[in-house]
């Protein structure tokens, strides 16, 4: 799947966990600009590892800071 | 200069901010005496002891104490050594020998802590490129093993049987892995479905690690863990646990019927890079573990004990962390930190000790006042400590 489809899907999936309707933009920061605490993240990641069927260890989510960086993450883990 | 401390100012705060409403600092309570498992004097006053791990009552058995004060004449303070060099005795041995009866495993090694025994097993056998597939809510040692060593960490929902499947179909195929669950998880005192989590771990190739650590000698008809009573215990891989809650003592473990398991005394960092427990220690430790074989009666008073205290605090109005009793914890939901002490305080005052459980420790970031029933609660102080509840509740406004 290339890039804009996966950030169309990942898009979707945010939405519900965007309380505040932050625009989101590759530079948006999960907990300094969505508000993220540590139980949004773990709902969060696990909606994604859903939708893709896919697994992002917490080792993998420690080099993940802004949307953008998750994207790419995604694209990859798909192969 | 950056101030390395700079990162701690909102706990500061937020302690200060606590503190300057006069209320007593609900983390450093000091037992001057303690006069039996479940009462001790703290400011000058007898306190029911109902926030203790001492579930089996043992830190006062008279044989535990005899074989205690024995050690200490016979073999000294302390071993100053680790246990792969000058720090293993005869009781060292005897307490592992203690461990294998008392769970029908082949093998047996003890740590210096708890907290050491989940530390050093993780750590060893999940390393890189392996996968660990742990519950959400595991206790800290759980977490800081998974960190210390360098495998892949995928949580779960807690107790979410579909979810963990899921994530173990996506390990890439020859890939090592091990599944972490715990058998009673502390902070809400509910226990696993681990007869299901162990089949559907086993069936996608994992390896299974159950910390009974608040289970050990109370649930289960040997007293050996919630394995036990879901009859699953033979597919549990490593059960790991602890002296210091039902033993009566301090100190860690893991059993395993593993054919390669002595190899961790070698490799296992958190077991060779420290001095192992006193004699006096492991003296306590195996004679309570035998004990703790044959005591199905206090077993039966302390399910006893849970089942009324869990129905009387619920009859008096107050949100607990379980539907039904599960374990020998239970519970109680505060609306937030604050009335959260403001309870804590007020029950000491009425001369109970519960333990008050804040964020990072719990789950969904609640404020618990835990209660843990030991089997030396009698009838009466069960009763004595709902009268407690009942009128700390009220003046606090949360009943």
């Amino acid at each position: 799947m290339d890039r804009a489809a996966t950030d169309e899907q990942i898009r979707a999936q945010i939405a519900p966990f965007n309380k505040k309707g932050v625009e989101v933009s590759d530079a948006t920061s999960f907990v300094d600009d969505l508000e993220f605490d540590s139980l949004t993240v773990m709902d969060f990641v696990a909606a994604i590892e859903d939708e893709f069927d896919i697994i992002i260890s917490m080792n993998q989510q420690a080099e993940i800071e802004t949307y953008g960086q998750l994207v790419d993450a995604v694209v990859k883990l798909q192969g | 200069m950056t101030d390395l401390f700079s990162k701690f100012d909102p706990l500061i705060a937020q302690r200060e901010a606590l503190l300057s409403t006069g209320i007593t600092d609900p983390f450093s309570l000091v037992m001057e005496r303690v006069l039996s498992p479940t009462v001790a004097m703290c400011n000058g006053r007898e306190t029911i002891l109902l926030g203790t791990y001492n579930y089996m009552g043992m830190t006062f058995d008279p044989d535990v104490i005899a074989a205690g004060k024995q050690a200490l004449d016979d073999f000294g303070a302390g071993t100053t050594g680790s246990r792969v060099l000058n720090g293993t005795y005869a009781g060292h041995r005897a307490v592992e020998e203690a461990l294998k009866e008392f769970y029908a495993m082949d093998h047996a090694m003890v740590f210096s802590t708890g907290y050491q025994a989940n530390l050093g097993i993780i750590s060893t056998i999940a390393g890189k490129g392996d996968y660990i597939v742990l519950d959400i809510d595991s206790h800290a040692s759980i977490w800081d093993g998974c960190k210390l060593g360098d495998a892949e960490v995928v949580p779960f929902k807690h107790n979410d049987i579909e979810a963990m499947e899921k994530r173990l179909k996506r390990i890439p195929e020859g890939a090592g892995k091990l599944v972490i669950l715990e058998g009673v998880y502390s902070m809400l005192g509910d226990i696993a479905p681990l007869k299901e989590m162990v089949r559907v771990a086993k069936e996608n190739g994992a390896m299974v690690l159950v910390d009974e650590a608040h289970s050990m000698g109370f649930i289960g008809a040997n007293g050996r863990g919630v394995a036990e009573d879901q009859g699953c215990l033979d597919d549990v891989d490593f059960v790991i646990g602890t002296f210091s809650k039902s033993v009566g003592t301090v100190g860690g473990f893991c059993v395993s019927n593993h054919p390669k398991f002595e190899i961790m005394r070698l490799v296992c960092r958190p077991y060779v890079f420290t001095a192992s427990l006193p004699p006096s220690v492991v003296a306590t430790a195996a004679t309570s573990i035998r004990k703790l074989m044959h005591s199905g009666n206090k077993r039966a008073h302390l399910w006893e004990n849970s089942k009324i205290l869990h129905k009387g605090l619920r009859d008096l109005g107050f949100q607990l962390g379980t539907e039904t009793p599960q374990s020998a914890i239970i519970a109680v939901i505060m609306p937030d930190l604050e009335r959260g002490a403001g309870m804590w305080e007020a029950l000491l005052n009425e001369g109970l000790y519960v333990n008050l459980a804040r964020p990072p420790a719990t789950p969904a970031n609640m404020t618990l006042l835990r209660c843990s029933l030991c089997a030396e609660h009698t009838v009466e102080q069960v009763q004595t400590i709902l009268g407690m509840f009942e009128r700390a509740g009220k003046a606090v406004g949360i009943i």
